[in-house]
């Protein structure tokens, strides 16, 4: 029986779908850092280094200290995230 | 993944596919004018039953059947039905696998009902010819894509065009493995063959243009333009010998089908 090849999806990433396999967490942002980094506490109390998301940048949305952020953290190193949304 | 079979799995493959070859061949000369697929398609349940083999399609994705029958214009996966008779004139393609004891066989043969016009005997020579092409490629250390090749050459200097939406496939202890082996396309590419490699080589060639149309059936598929479609298939293992066809008996020697 002949087989109909199938094209394997590539996943998307510039509609908001998490990139491979990524953890995503509520966090605050503690400080501004250089090159669009910012440091952020996790809901855990943890710190991580994390930066923004190439469309949140694209799209020039502001982040300050203080500010509600979900934060995509890869589960091979925990201590580095990317921040892809800010809550009002 | 490219699964490489053992050789005592070959040799179990090999069961399945005599079962294929049996069953292929007792269908091949049931084929007359006035069968109807459905007659093909008890034929085909009742010879596997009895060697306690399971069909490999009925199910398969949904698929209601034992065997695939196309006729004519139908390419591949035709489904048997009790209003489809064959005529004299008519060619039919039938598909047909089975699993035995956890391995794969996969076969089809184009045959001709009656007698046929002078152009549909040579689609169907060329497309036979084109598979024993194909499977003289299957050689240690030759890239997938020269069985492609062989395929696609020959056709094409014959004037008919392949089929590039369906391909043939890698097979095992599933129907489908990874592995694509398509009709068409520049030779020395994609894996190099190994040993215990085991490839369904399907080629489907249509006298007409390349394009194909599914039916609302969802899986009957037809050539666009109508023209005449043929279709054979063997699954070919690599040895270090060269191919070895696992759908027919060793001592059966020569042109494929």
């Amino acid at each position: 029986m002949a087989k109909r090849p199938q094209h394997e999806k590539k996943k998307k990433t510039s509609d908001g779908a998490p990139k491979e396999d990524a953890i995503e967490v509520m966090a605050t942002v503690i400080e501004p850092l250089p090159n669009a980094m910012f440091r952020v506490e996790l809901e855990n109390k943890h710190q991580v280094l994390a930066h923004i998301s190439g469309k949140m940048r694209k799209n020039f949305i502001r982040i300050l200290p203080g500010d509600k952020v979900a934060v995509e953290l890869s589960p091979y190193d925990l201590t580095r995230g990317r921040i892809v949304y800010r809550y009002k | 993944m490219i699964i490489c079979k053992s050789q005592a799995e070959l040799e179990r493959m090999h069961r399945a596919g005599l079962v294929v070859w049996d069953v292929l061949n007792g269908l091949r000369h049931m084929v007359q004018p006035g069968v109807t697929t459905m007659d093909l398609e008890k034929f085909a349940e009742r010879r596997t039953g009895h060697y306690g083999a399971r069909a490999a399609f009925k199910g398969y994705r949904g698929f209601p059947s034992v065997l695939c029958t196309s006729v004519n214009n139908e390419i591949v996966h035709g489904i048997p039905s009790p209003q489809r008779k064959l005529r004299e004139g008519d060619i039919v393609s039938i598909d047909y696998g089975v699993e035995l004891n956890g391995y794969y066989g996969d076969a089809a043969v184009t045959v001709p009902v009656g007698r046929i016009s002078p152009e549909l005997e040579k689609l169907l020579r060329v497309t036979r010819e084109a598979l024993d092409r194909a499977i003289e490629k299957v050689q240690l250390g030759n890239r997938l894509s020269d069985i492609s090749h062989a395929v696609q050459s020959w056709v094409e200097q014959n004037g008919f065009s392949v089929v590039r939406e369906f391909v043939g496939h890698g097979i095992g202890a599933v129907m489908h493995e990874d592995l694509q082996v398509p009709n068409y396309g520049a030779p020395g590419h994609g894996p190099r063959l190994q040993e215990g490699m085991t490839l369904a080589i399907e080629p489907m060639v249509n006298a007409g243009r390349p394009a194909v149309r599914v039916l609302d059936d969802l899986w009957t598929a037809v050539t666009a333009d109508g023209s005449y479609s043929a279709h054979f298939e063997h699954t070919v293992a690599v040895t270090s010998n060269g191919p070895w066809i696992l759908t027919r008996p060793k001592d059966v020697t020569g042109v494929s089908w």
